[in-house]
């Protein structure tokens, strides 16, 4: 009993009056975004492409055999032409190159989050940044970002992909990192800062000033915070534009992938059946719905996501 | 219009002890220019303004909107750095120390002892913090206590300003209270680290009518109790009457008189002070005053000519007050101080 009072009573109650309070806005929060309901939706699609990408390698290790099923080097011998429709052994059928469509759908589905989650992280921080930095302290330092934002929005993404790609190859990590950088230092840091001009001309910064203190505190305690729920839903309008950017540049085949939704797509354009999707239609639709849907997902959730933050659109 | 009709004051008795110097202080802005604009205009927005603040003593600033009230607020508590001028101020070991061009430690060293009120409490606070992180602010920056001591510290002075029970408040957000609450909270986290100055920026212009005394009397009574000295910004010479033993009359960016607040409100010596009383209604039915009519309103000062600011507008103007430098301030006699070459 003794330890236990040796622990002072007053700070404790603070830290649970603060969860009291985190729990309580994260309550509320959450239910205005289920009432947006398109949320919702976009959740559920994103959780069951969740749970595609996670079953995948579960099921590689115990009811596919890898000599068939790998998404890469797997080759269908149990059937005897390919492109297989789908049967009961390949529910998607297979590729021209004889691999299992749902294999790769589903080995793609992490690589495609793992792309989206990275580039939208990277955009997130450095457009945060940005935008606190360029609008907190103004003058040389705004005006060099903003410049810089200005080449990062001139920048031809996809001729300088061309050119990245030619010279060392681009994989996913390399996309994620491009794409995160030439949003997060252009549009997005762009947009964040507008809204951080909005902040730092409130009473509160040169009352944070007036107590002593400093550019790092008043940025992270009183600037960053209030661009928050911002971020996040520039947050989810990356990933969906880096999912999609990954399609198209996979599909032109600029992009040194093992496996992608948009490199599926790529294979059956090489092997000529891009034009019989009514024939093949297991070659092309899996794979572009996928997309569709995985992008769509992630714009819903912003959407509802913008509705929770700014009361001003809640009230339709 | 005026909260404070009747005769009780909130004046806290002032000492001897020089607390804050302005000597000629001035803050310029300049105008929408570039780095290849040579010549670039300034707003003058504070001219060579002097004046002194005896510990526990309330000076009051008045003057039309425009006229540098908040900008000269600023300059003294540091959030605007003087283009010209002086500040001296009382530091820790009692010595009068320049805190013009203070940086880095000593800057924040000066700010633990001269803080400030802003006008509007719905902006001042952050919307994302609770009361305890707004009000333990300064003592989370400036390294004071450990948490227990920060919270025994603001629930004391929460308390202080009347907000009781403390722990009712602590953890509950700025939308969640009254603006006569938020300006209660906005007073506390002024003084949670005991300042002996503090800036009033027009704390209760933009609260209801009803509660604006009980916010002037606090501000009062904490002068008293904690020795603490105000400069008391209103642009409503009733408030001013309430809460100053001195005011200082400003009009773009000069101060044309200053003296003790009866004094100057009864018997006015500035043609400026004269048109301002003039426009206040008179509480007492017998009183008579002349109307004394000012023309236009009051202007920018950009690039100010060489002459008596208030030239344009002056009823009893002549050609000497526009050949000659806008007149300084002068002794009119019982410690009066006015800026008028006819008065
Ligand atoms: N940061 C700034 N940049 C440029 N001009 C400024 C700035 N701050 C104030 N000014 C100008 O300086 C002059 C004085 O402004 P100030 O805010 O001190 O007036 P005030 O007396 O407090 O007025 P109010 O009663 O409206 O609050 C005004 O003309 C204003 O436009
Ligand atoms: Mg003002």
């Amino acid at each position: 009993m003794a330890t236990v009072n040796a622990q002072p009573a007053v700070p404790s109650s603070v830290w649970r009056a603060r969860l009291r309070l985190a729990s309580r806005s994260v309550r509320e929060n959450w239910g205005l975004f289920v009432r947006t309901r398109i949320g919702l939706l976009g959740l559920a699609i994103i959780a069951m492409y969740a749970l595609l990408a996670v079953a995948h390698p579960v099921l590689m290790s115990t009811v596919w055999e890898p000599r068939i099923y790998d998404p890469v080097i797997g080759y269908a011998f149990d059937e005897t032409k390919q492109p297989a429709p789908p049967s009961l052994k390949h529910p998607l059928g297979t590729d021209p190159l004889g691999r299992d469509i749902l294999s790769q759908l589903m080995f793609s589905a992490r690589s495609e989050f793992l792309l989206g989650l990275l580039a939208a992280t990277v955009t997130v921080v450095i457009g945060t940044s940005v935008g606190a930095i360029a609008a907190y302290f103004g003058g040389w330092v705004d005006t060099i970002l903003m410049r810089l934002a200005d080449i990062m929005i001139m920048m031809p993404a996809i001729s300088v992909l061309i050119v990245l790609s030619a010279l060392i190859g681009v994989e996913h990590f390399e996309l994620a990192l491009l794409i995160g950088i030439l949003s997060g230092f252009g549009a997005t840091g762009v947009v964040l800062k507008s809204q951080a001009l909005s902040v730092v001309v409130k009473p509160y910064i040169d009352a944070a000033r007036s107590a002593g203190g400093g550019h790092f505190h008043i940025i992270l305690v009183h600037i960053v915070p209030n661009l928050l729920p911002l971020s996040f839903l520039y947050m989810m309008f990356t990933v969906t534009s880096a999912i999609f950017s990954e399609a198209v540049l996979s599909f032109l085949g600029l992009l040194n992938v093992r496996m992608s939704w948009g490199l599926m797509i790529h294979t059956t354009e090489s092997a000529g059946y891009l034009l019989q999707v009514a024939e093949f239609w297991w070659l092309i639709f899996p794979a572009s719905l996928s997309i569709t849907l995985l992008c769509s997902a992630f714009y819903l959730v912003g959407r509802s996501l913008d509705e929770v933050v700014n009361p001003r659109l809640r009230s339709r | 219009m005026s909260e404070a009709t009747n005769n009780t004051q909130a004046i806290p008795a002032a000492t001897s002890r020089l607390l804050l110097r302005a000597i000629d202080l001035s803050k310029r802005f300049p105008l929408s220019s570039g780095w290849w604009d040579r010549n670039p205009s300034f707003v003058h927005a504070v001219d060579g303004v002097s004046f002194d603040l005896m510990a526990g003593e309330t000076l009051g600033i008045v003057g039309e909107s425009g006229c540098g009230k908040t900008t000269t607020g600023r300059m003294l508590v540091r959030l605007a750095e003087p283009t010209e001028g002086q500040v001296l101020f009382e530091n820790e070991s009692g010595d009068l120390e320049d805190i013009a061009h203070l940086k880095g430690q000593p800057l924040k060293d000066f700010r633990r002892r001269a803080q400030m009120v802003f006008q509007d409490p719905y902006e001042s606070m952050n919307p994302r913090r609770t009361i305890f992180d707004t009000v333990a602010e300064p003592l989370q920056v400036q390294k004071i206590g450990d948490h227990a001591e920060r919270l025994e510290r603001v629930s004391e002075t929460l308390g202080l300003v009347g907000l009781t029970p403390p722990s009712s408040f602590l953890f509950r957000f700025p939308h969640e209270l009254s603006g006569g609450q938020r300006q209660r909270v906005a007073i506390a986290r002024a003084l949670v680290m005991n300042p002996s100055f503090v800036v009033a920026d027009e704390p209760t212009s933009m609260l209801d009518i009803s509660i604006r005394t009980g916010i002037m009397q606090l501000m009062g009574e904490l002068a008293d109790r904690l020795g603490i000295s105000y400069l008391y910004i209103t642009h409503d010479l009733a408030v001013a009457r309430y809460m100053c033993s001195r005011i200082a009359v400003m009009y773009l960016g000069k101060i044309v008189e200053m003296g003790e607040t009866e004094e100057v409100l009864q018997n006015p010596v500035h043609p400026y002070t004269k048109a301002l009383l003039s426009a206040v209604p008179v509480p007492d039915p017998e009183a008579t005053r002349d109307p004394i009519d000012i023309k236009g309103s009051v202007s920018v000062p950009v690039d100010p000519l060489p002459r008596c600011r208030f030239y344009d507008r002056c009823p009893i103007a002549d050609n000497f007050c526009r050949d000659n430098d806008h007149p300084p301030l002068q002794d009119k006699g019982s410690g009066r101080l006015a800026a008028c070459y006819k008065a």
